[in-house]
């Protein structure tokens, strides 16, 4: 078995730089990497480039990293919910790549799976593909969409083991086995860190040869966007 | 009487057909699933993971690691499954989900649709809307026929960004039922009450009225 456990959020963000390209997993702000997103605040590093569905809102999630100003360009497909990140695009300060969802876990998982670029039909004669080679198979028009290229890939997932091996939880999956191994290093940290052997490996959804550093996060907040409910009866 | 955003959906719902997977957008086509037919089956597939997709949770149950792609939180409801992003636009781009409904401010004659971006004003993005126009054979657009200033948004050419080309089938509004096809919009029901002349007006696209056109049975 290959240990993959580092002791703390701070050996895990080990060689994080300034300037560099993040891929971080959730959606809105479900499945966040809470704890990594928390260390990068305090390491403070800038210029970064941030791939991530969403943007967090202005006091959670990556909305932490836009109010410190350390966020350089953002690659997502929806940013709506953070006052903060509308400030800095407009004024100018923050470059934005706005991605349809489905090519943005694509990319991702390209990056994962070795593959240099594919051609999907999303964004097929609209601005999104502007300036993109184009082709047709079968009568339909496709776009031709790179995969990434990450330094770090910072992702959450429920449950872990020493070996890497990781287990989701709910909708909190979205994004996160998708960013696993689609960056030079991938962080993963989970809500319950047991040792290799302890988890069914018929139940893994990621393989631990995805992940090169694995820590139980501290505490994890969750907060929820849009509480809805039936009321009791 | 022009339909209420409750009407659109319910109107929309009866579009909807056994063993039919279905991914319904953000707005009025969120009501669809309250108005399903009885006797069929379908199930709901939300983009961020989820099929199978249940009611809002009763208070005091609900989970932040179970949400729609609104960031709704929502339940999962018996045979559902939970899958990562790139598997579910798999299911998108694959076409294994026979109907898109969502909502848009400006669709064509030609089934162009527009949806996510005004310029100059702040672009919050498109989500997958554009994965989901581009990939899906069956797409009905539910939303209002004329803007606040009673201006037609059923057009003869988008004049906003497009999200997608060539790719609405059918189109429900406040007022009517409009097929898209040979670049026209064909008028196949009327709202109750809502006369054809009334539609006419509304509608800056070319729009064709064969015969009697009935008023929806909602």
């Amino acid at each position: 078995m290959i240990n993959k456990e580092v002791a703390s959020v701070k050996v895990a963000l080990k060689g994080v730089k300034n300037g560099m390209t993040f891929m971080l997993g959730g959606f809105g702000l479900c499945g966040i990497p809470e704890n990594a997103i928390s260390e990068l605040v305090k390491l403070d590093v800038r210029d970064v480039t941030c791939i991530s569905n969403n943007a967090g809102v202005d006091d959670f999630g990556l909305g932490l990293l836009l109010q410190n100003k350390q966020i350089k360009k953002m690659i997502s497909s929806y940013v709506g919910e953070n006052d903060e990140f509308e400030r800095q695009m407009l004024s100018g300060e923050l470059e934005v790549e706005l991605t349809p969802q489905g090519t943005l876990a694509e990319k991702c998982r390209a990056a994962q799976a070795g593959f240099p670029a594919f051609y999907t039909p999303a964004g097929y004669g609209t601005e999104v593909a502007e300036g993109k080679e184009t082709r047709e198979f079968n009568g339909k028009m496709y776009v031709l969409e790179p995969a990434f290229k990450a330094d770090f890939a910072f992702v959450k997932a429920w449950k872990g083991d020493t070996a890497g091996n990781l287990i989701f939880k709910g909708t909190a999956r979205n994004f996160n086995p998708n960013m696993c191994g689609a960056a030079t290093i991938t962080v993963a940290e989970v809500e319950e860190l047991v040792p290799a052997g302890t988890l069914d490996p018929n139940q893994i959804h990621i393989p631990g040869i995805f992940v090169q550093r694995i820590f139980q996060g501290e505490k994890y907040e969750k907060r929820i966007e849009q509480r809805t409910v039936t009321p009791k009866l | 009487m022009a339909l209420s955003k409750q009407e659109i959906a319910q109107r929309i719902a009866k579009e909807l057909q056994d063993k039919w997977y279905v991914n319904l957008g953000i707005g009025i086509p969120t009501l669809v699933a309250n108005y399903i037919p009885e006797g069929i089956e379908v199930e709901f597939q939300s983009e961020n993971g989820l099929l199978g997709m249940g009611p809002f949770p009763i208070e005091g149950t609900e989970d932040a690691d179970l949400i729609n792609a609104g960031k709704q939180t929502v339940t999962v409801l018996d045979g559902g499954s939970i899958f990562d992003s790139s598997t579910s636009f798999s299911m998108i781009r694959g076409k294994h989900v026979q109907l898109t409904v969502l909502g848009a401010m400006e669709v064509a004659q030609n089934g162009d649709i527009a949806n996510w971006k005004i310029p100059g004003k702040m672009v919050k993005g498109m989500g997958g809307a554009m994965d989901l126009v581009a990939s899906a054979e069956n797409i009905i657009v539910a939303m209002m026929h004329t803007n606040k200033r009673g201006e037609s948004k059923i057009l003869k050419e988008c004049s906003l960004p497009l999200t997608g080309v060539g790719c609405v089938t059918k189109v429900v509004t406040n007022l009517a039922v409009l097929e898209v096809k040979n670049n026209e919009f064909h008028l196949l029901e009327r709202a109750p009450g809502v006369t054809v002349e009334e539609i006419k007006a509304a509608t800056e696209g070319t729009l064709i009225v064969n015969g009697d056109i009935p008023e929806m049975d909602i």
